[in-house]
């Protein structure tokens, strides 16, 4: 009986990992040769599943066997490799040699747009699967009924890995990925169309993407909200297994899989904690992964984007005369509107102050917002704490959180680190969601009041502003001072800056412990703002909101995130009472953007 | 000499705001080896990658075989018949040999014999035995017959050899002269970058020097090895 409970745990980790190894292989092998980290990746999986619950019903109607329910997987995995391919000739194509920061975003537009167009094809309702026939039952071992399907899908893993490595092998596409993976100008330079070899290899990643969702259907229905669960475990695969490394992929998601599984019994509400965990531990001793290569030092993710430029009075002037204007002279509306302003304005300018300075860029940041929210409002209405006691524990726990990620993972650079943000950030809101005791799950928490003297909104935005603008010119002070200059050093050239015996890696943390507990402050000014946190607050397209932001007001001005957190803001409540299609909106607004101002809006009007 | 395989016209190229080339002309005919001498820093490599399209001309033209090729994409270029070898070889370390020439391999052109793999160990017999030996394991020297071997299999018509000699012990510079040699003799023609003036003498008909992004001389190679003053002020050796 014991037994047969820890076989049926594994058996249904090692099902899960053989869906998810399918996606992460994709992945990596995109990664390798077109060095593009595509954050639609999950929404192909998605995309994959969708396919497969439409085409598989009338298949097997018309006749049910399981070959059929194969080739149903497979013709639902080629639309998605059509689908991938128009994506790269459309979009990806365009943006090669844009900084990665943008690219990244350019995909994130691109889950967006995904997101919305499944939603109107296929409902918002979950759609359940159908059982593979002659799979359909259960298999009973050691005294315990293990899914016949299961055991199906763990076979797949090693066939699909097999059929895999004879294609990277023994064909000639295959050859040109490996020796592209490793050097594509020299491939280029003799005679292979690149544009094409992309391509191929960009449908051949969305194939094993959506076949990873197609075969996941039986056991999980497609729903709309699986994209970015998948691409954050995708992502944790792909790091750890080592970048551009199939075998490795399959190794990262048998090894993730089964801690899942067992995680559950020992850790039933933190179990992704776990995972993060061990893939931080994996990543320590082995930064490049566990079949990766030490690849040469990043080119930085944000290369060619300049430092924030000195402090200029008149704004900050200006800055405060708004806000004295919106406190005194406006309605508690505009007062509500200005503060939540103030809020994303320091989690933006928190997060650009790390992109341009630490040239970290960070895919989760609103998980230190989160954090500061969450910590603020549990402390103020379950531990009874006084809002002053409250405001204060935010940024701490949020410094704290971050300290702890960044002497974690800070030594991994550029694209790296920004995939285990997203990931870290995913996990972030799992346990928000999940561990409904403690958060109060999907309502999250009500109740947040100010103290007496803060508690009308103009007092409260007063309170805002003296909390927030403050702390703004502190990082401000923070980034001329030798410590700031000595970050760009490091950014700019790593191998020089430890030649100086500069601490790279603790000034890095330093920087990410910084940014956190900023957005923390943020995070427990609005929570007292808003009277209740949820776990929307430290979703990942919250963190996409704030990247948005400072693409729309570019990280080189000092007003930019300002300026983006006032037009994104402008925007939203503009365009939302008029469509349900808002992501629709602004993930084509940000596709837009990236490809007509790959420096930000802000660089756009200084440039002209 | 016959019309030019290869006539570059007035390129200029460089890297960032900082120019490298400054209005460079040189022709290459089927057949012939060009040795393309000058100082560390001359714009040799510069030249060559530009040639390729590796980094994009900022003026001039670059015709081959009759094609305007200016501004092409590498491959391009490659497939219309220039070959590339690089300063620092980038075989494919992963594979091997015989997948290494695979990468390389393209269709035969006309009037030029195929280069086969039995052909390519002809040329470089110390690979025959290697061919299934991952590509990151060979010696330096095996792997600069890789890399010319790697770029002949896709049959070019001219080959832009950038400083093969570097760093190879003096055995192996007689056997590398000796296949560059047969392969002007199969109708290829070469242009060799080169510090190593006597390994440059030994294949070559004809000399161009760079100095400072301008070619300061362009004549027989013969020239070059008996005007010692010419030898010094623009290449900086006396011997
Ligand atoms: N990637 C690069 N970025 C910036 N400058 C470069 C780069 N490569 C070369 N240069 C500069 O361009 C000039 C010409 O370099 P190039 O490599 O063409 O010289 P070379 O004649 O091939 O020298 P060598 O014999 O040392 O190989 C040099 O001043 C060099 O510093
Ligand atoms: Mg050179």
């Amino acid at each position: 009986m014991e037994w047969g409970f820890w076989l049926a745990q594994a058996v249904s980790g090692l099902a899960g990992a053989s869906a998810l190894f399918l996606t992460a292989a994709g992945l990596t092998l995109v990664f390798g040769v077109c060095r593009i980290v595509n954050f639609a990746h999950g929404s192909f999986a998605m995309v994959g599943a969708y396919v497969a619950v439409t085409l598989l019903p009338p298949l097997l109607a018309w006749s049910p066997s399981l070959s059929v329910f194969l080739l149903g997987a497979v013709l639902s995995a080629l639309a998605v490799a059509a689908l991938g391919a128009a994506v790269e000739l459309l979009l990806l194509r365009r943006i090669y040699r844009v900084p990665e920061l943008f690219q990244l975003l350019a995909t994130f537009g691109l889950v967006l747009v995904i997101q919305d167009g499944v939603l109107q094809l296929w409902g918002p309702e979950d759609i359940p699967g159908p059982r593979a026939p002659g799979l359909g039952h259960g298999v009973a071992i050691l005294g315990e009924r293990i899914p016949a399907y299961d055991l199906f899908l763990i076979a797949v893993g090693p066939v699909v890995l097999a059929l895999l490595t004879l294609l990277l092998r023994a064909t000639r596409f295959g050859l040109l990925i490996q020796a592209a993976t490793r050097d594509r100008e020299m491939v280029a330079a003799l005679g292979v169309n690149q544009a094409l070899l992309f391509t191929g290899v960009f449908a051949l990643g969305a194939f094993l993407a959506g076949l990873g969702g197609a075969l996941q259907v039986p056991r999980i229905p497609a729903s709309g909200g699986m994209d970015l669960p998948i691409i954050a475990e995708a992502f944790v695969v792909t790091v750890v297994g080592g970048m551009g490394s199939v075998p490795g992929a399959f190794l990262a998601s048998v090894l993730i899989g089964l801690l899942q599984a067992f995680g559950i019994l020992a850790f039933p509400k933190i179990t992704l904690v776990l995972v993060f965990l061990v893939m931080a531990a994996v990543l320590m001793l082995r930064p490049q992964g566990l079949l990766g290569r030490p690849e040469p030092p990043a080119r930085g993710a944000i290369e060619g984007l300049a430092a924030l430029p000195p402090p200029s009075p008149p704004l900050r002037a200006l800055a405060v005369a708004a806000i004295l204007a919106v406190a005194f002279l406006s309605d508690d509306y505009l007062r509500k509107v200005a503060t939540e302003m103030l809020v994303l304005a320091i989690a933006a300018f928190s997060l650009g102050f790390l992109i341009a300075n630490a040239g970290i860029v960070s895919f989760g940041h609103a998980a230190f917002l989160g954090a500061g929210a969450y910590a603020a409002a549990l402390l103020s209405v379950r531990a009874g704490w006084p809002m002053e006691a409250a405001l204060a524990a935010g940024p701490l726990f949020a410094g704290t959180l971050a300290l702890l990620f960044g002497a974690a993972l800070a030594r991994m650079g550029g694209i790296y680190l920004a995939m285990l943000t997203l990931a870290f950030a995913q996990i972030t809101h799992a346990v928000a969601f999940q561990w409904v005791e403690l958060t109060g799950g999907d309502n999250g928490i009500v109740g947040v009041r100010p103290a007496w003297w803060a508690s009308d909104r103009a007092s409260y935005l007063l309170l805002a502003a003296a909390l927030v603008l403050p702390a703004i010119w502190a990082l401000r002070r923070v980034l001329s001072a030798p410590f700031g200059v000595l970050l760009r050093a490091a950014r700019d050239s790593e191998p020089r800056a430890l030649a100086l015996g500069l601490p790279v890696v603790a000034m890095r943390v330093a920087a990410f412990a910084l940014a956190g507990a900023l957005a923390g402050l943020g995070g427990a000014v609005f929570a007292f703002s808003r009277g209740s946190v949820d776990p929307t607050l430290l979703a990942i397209p919250q963190s996409v909101d704030l990247l948005a932001m400072l693409l729309l007001g570019g990280v080189q001005a000092v007003a930019g995130p300002l300026l983006g957190a006032v037009a994104l803001h402008g925007l939203k409540d503009a365009v939302m009472p008029l469509t349900d299609l808002w992501r629709l909106f602004l993930g084509l607004a940000i596709l837009l953007l990236v490809l007509a101002f790959p420096r930000g809006l802000a660089g756009a009007w200084r440039r002209a | 000499m016959a019309e030019p395989l290869l006539a570059i016209e007035g390129l200029e190229a460089g890297y960032g705001p900082a120019p490298v080339l400054f209005g460079v002309s040189l022709t290459l005919a089927p057949g012939e080896v060009v040795a393309l001498l000058g100082r560390n820093g001359a714009g040799k490599s510069t030249l060559i990658k530009a040639a390729m399209g590796l980094l994009p001309p900022r003026a001039g033209r670059l015709r081959f075989a009759g094609q305007d090729i200016s501004g092409e994409a590498p491959w391009r270029i490659a497939r219309a018949g220039i070959g590339y070898v690089p300063e620092d070889r980038r075989v494919f370390p992963d594979l091997t040999v015989a997948e290494n020439l695979a990468v390389g391999r393209r269709p035969p052109r006309e009037g030029l014999p195929e280069w086969t793999d039995s052909r390519l160990f002809a040329l470089f017999p110390p690979l025959a035995p290697l061919s299934r030996r991952r590509a990151g394991l060979l010696s330096g020297g095996e792997q600069q017959m890789l890399a010319i071997a790697r770029t002949l299999a896709g049959n070019p018509r001219a080959v832009l050899l950038d400083e093969p000699a570097e760093g190879l012990a003096p055995v192996l510079l007689e056997p590398l002269a000796g296949a560059i040699l047969e392969m002007a003799k199969a109708g290829v023609a070469v242009l060799l970058a080169e510090q190593n003036l006597d390994f440059a003498a030994a294949v070559a008909d004809r000399a161009v020097l760079l100095a400072r992004g301008a070619v300061a001389f362009d004549g027989p190679m013969a020239r070059v090895m008996a005007d010692a003053s010419l030898r010094e002020s623009v290449l900086g050796v006396s011997a």
